[in-house]
């Protein structure tokens, strides 16, 4: 339908008689700054990747290497603390680096209930001294298509489960993180329902490689990074690697996740990295490195994120298409 | 000799093309100094997102500024303006295209398919290539004003499907998107009321005309 106007416009408002900038001379300038941008950041690509000396956490002791680290050249410190979704701080991935500076880790208790024989209310210090502390160099997949290598230190988690003694007729471990809105501004608002939920199957919790972090680059966990402890389950998108941590819960059925229950057809509750299943949003086939040159091709993603060889057993028979 | 009114404009119009590229004069900047952060190319990706939708929503907001603050001369800057979303549109689409896809035609193609926000970013992109390649006076004049016009109301089509874009790609808090939809929102409300009241005055003065020849 044609919208009728009345003719108060005289034509040449519409139409100014000489136009400072002629479309050329814009295209020209487009262009030039155009080739300025690519060559800046041709520039920047080249001395990019660099790993950094690491913050100002406290030095962990004892670290043992662990044979689960992978070779690949790891992330910066600086990029590690400096680009995550952590949405209890904020949406940015550049933002939360200074907004987590002054959160609070002391005094922390994580409490471990539900279906075990012996449930705990267990103090961070003593946690961190629960299991010898290993360094573990993971790949880190996140869901929105970037990835890390992270030099984590911690422990498997299942040597934290093993203290309750869990029940026989256990079946999943929910895990919850701190609510804490006067500490964590988006915990004011309904980003995503709070507190932030997460949940592994009882062989997934138990298997080796399901990392307890609390530690980076041989130091405590940045807060940034969800200190004082947290999750690192590298066959997963990232989301699954629950932070600061302060309840685990064994149960039966399968329990509730954030991202889930935010959007079901977009995150399963098992969230495997699989480059054969599609996200609505973003292509999983591959992935583009954190720390790598601008114009560094991405990097084809691997089968449980090169972790099949460990992992796949736990998931023979399921139909991974249909629990994504 | 130009009249100082004129010269004014000229002046205006040449401090804002330069103000209007600072936003990637800044991302330059950034980048050879190693600014861009973690991933680059999401920075790259962002910015010029957000002066697409910020251009268009300036270039829609000309005529209602123009009318309701009397200053007739704005319309000077609307078609800079309108290139300027043009452009950073094109950066944003180049920075998908060669830095996220590198070329993958056919991947692009499936992402197109696929994926509703970038349709609909697509969509916003291709209705402004008509207006930018018929921005020209030599366009207006061989095209005819109301014509011209017809077409270049494409606008409001592109404005909202880059709105939508915005909208579909958020995994969670919509406030962003949300505010430029508002502001989008209000610009297209504008032209809806002028438009309903000039109609509703035709018709006021169609009656007063039929009024008037009943009672001769």
């Amino acid at each position: 339908m044609l919208i009728k106007k009345p003719t108060d416009i005289p034509s040449s408002e519409i139409t100014p008689k000489s136009a400072f900038l002629n479309r050329r001379k814009f295209i020209t300038g487009a262009a030039a700054t155009g080739a300025a941008i690519a060559a800046g950041l041709y520039l920047r690509g080249m001395d990019g990747g660099k790993a950094e000396a690491a913050g100002t956490g406290a030095k962990l002791a004892g670290i043992v290497k662990s044979p689960f680290s992978v070779t690949e050249p790891q992330t910066s410190f600086k990029d590690i603390t400096n680009y995550n979704n952590y949405y209890e701080f904020s949406t940015d991935k550049y933002e939360p680096n200074g907004l987590a500076a002054n959160f609070r880790t002391r005094p922390w208790t994580v409490s471990i209930e539900g279906l075990v024989k012996k449930p705990k209310k267990i103090d961070i210090d003593a946690i961190m001294k629960l299991a010898p502390l290993e360094e573990r160099i993971y790949r880190h997949r996140c869901v929105e298509g970037w990835s890390m290598v992270i030099p984590w230190v911690g422990y498997p988690l299942s040597n934290l489960l093993k203290q309750v003694e869990p029940l026989g007729n256990t079946k999943f471990v929910a895990f919850e993180t701190v609510f804490a809105p006067d500490q964590m501004p988006n915990q004011k608002r309904s980003v995503l329902p709070w507190p932030y939920v997460e949940g592994l199957r009882m062989d997934e919790a138990m298997h080796p490689l399901t990392l307890l972090a609390l530690g980076l680059y041989d130091e405590t966990l940045p807060n940034v990074d969800g200190a004082p402890l947290r999750l690192a389950v590298p066959w997963k998108y990232g989301f699954k690697s629950i932070k600061a941590i302060v309840k685990i819960k064994l149960v039966e059925n399968m329990p509730p996740t954030t991202w889930n229950i935010s959007a079901p057809d977009e995150y399963g509750f098992y969230s495997n990295v699989n480059p054969t299943v599609d996200h609505p949003r973003w292509s999983q086939a591959s992935e583009r490195r954190i720390g790598e040159s601008l114009f560094a091709h991405k990097h084809p993603t691997l089968m449980f994120n090169g972790y099949g060889d460990q992992v796949a057993s736990l998931y023979s028979g399921m139909d991974l298409r249909k629990n994504f | 000799m130009l009249p100082l009114r004129e010269k004014l404009i000229r002046t205006l119009k040449f401090l804002g093309f330069l103000l209007f590229l600072s936003p990637l004069a800044l991302l330059v900047w950034k980048g050879f100094h190693d600014r861009l952060g973690a991933n680059p190319v999401d920075v790259i990706t962002r910015t010029t997102g957000r002066w697409t939708l910020i251009f268009l929503l300036l270039t829609l907001s000309v005529t209602p500024l123009r009318k309701l603050s009397r200053l007739p001369w704005l319309i000077r800057f609307r078609r800079m303006l309108g290139l300027f979303a043009f452009f950073y549109g094109s950066l944003h689409l180049m920075t998908y295209v060669w830095l996220d896809k590198f070329f993958d035609f056919p991947m692009m193609l499936h992402d197109i398919i696929k994926r509703r926000f970038i349709t609909a970013g697509l969509t916003a992109w291709t209705l402004m290539l008509p207006l930018a390649f018929t921005s020209t006076s030599g366009w207006i004049r061989r095209l005819g004003g109301k014509r011209w016009q017809t077409l270049h109301r494409l606008i409001y089509f592109s404005a909202a499907a880059g709105v939508i874009h915005f909208i579909w790609l958020v995994k969670a808090d919509l406030r962003q998107p949300l505010t430029y939809c508002a502001i989008l929102a209000v610009l297209l409300a504008y032209r809806i009321v002028v438009w309903a009241v000039a109609k509703l005055r035709s018709k006021a003065s169609l009656a007063v005309v039929e009024a008037g020849s009943t009672t001769k």
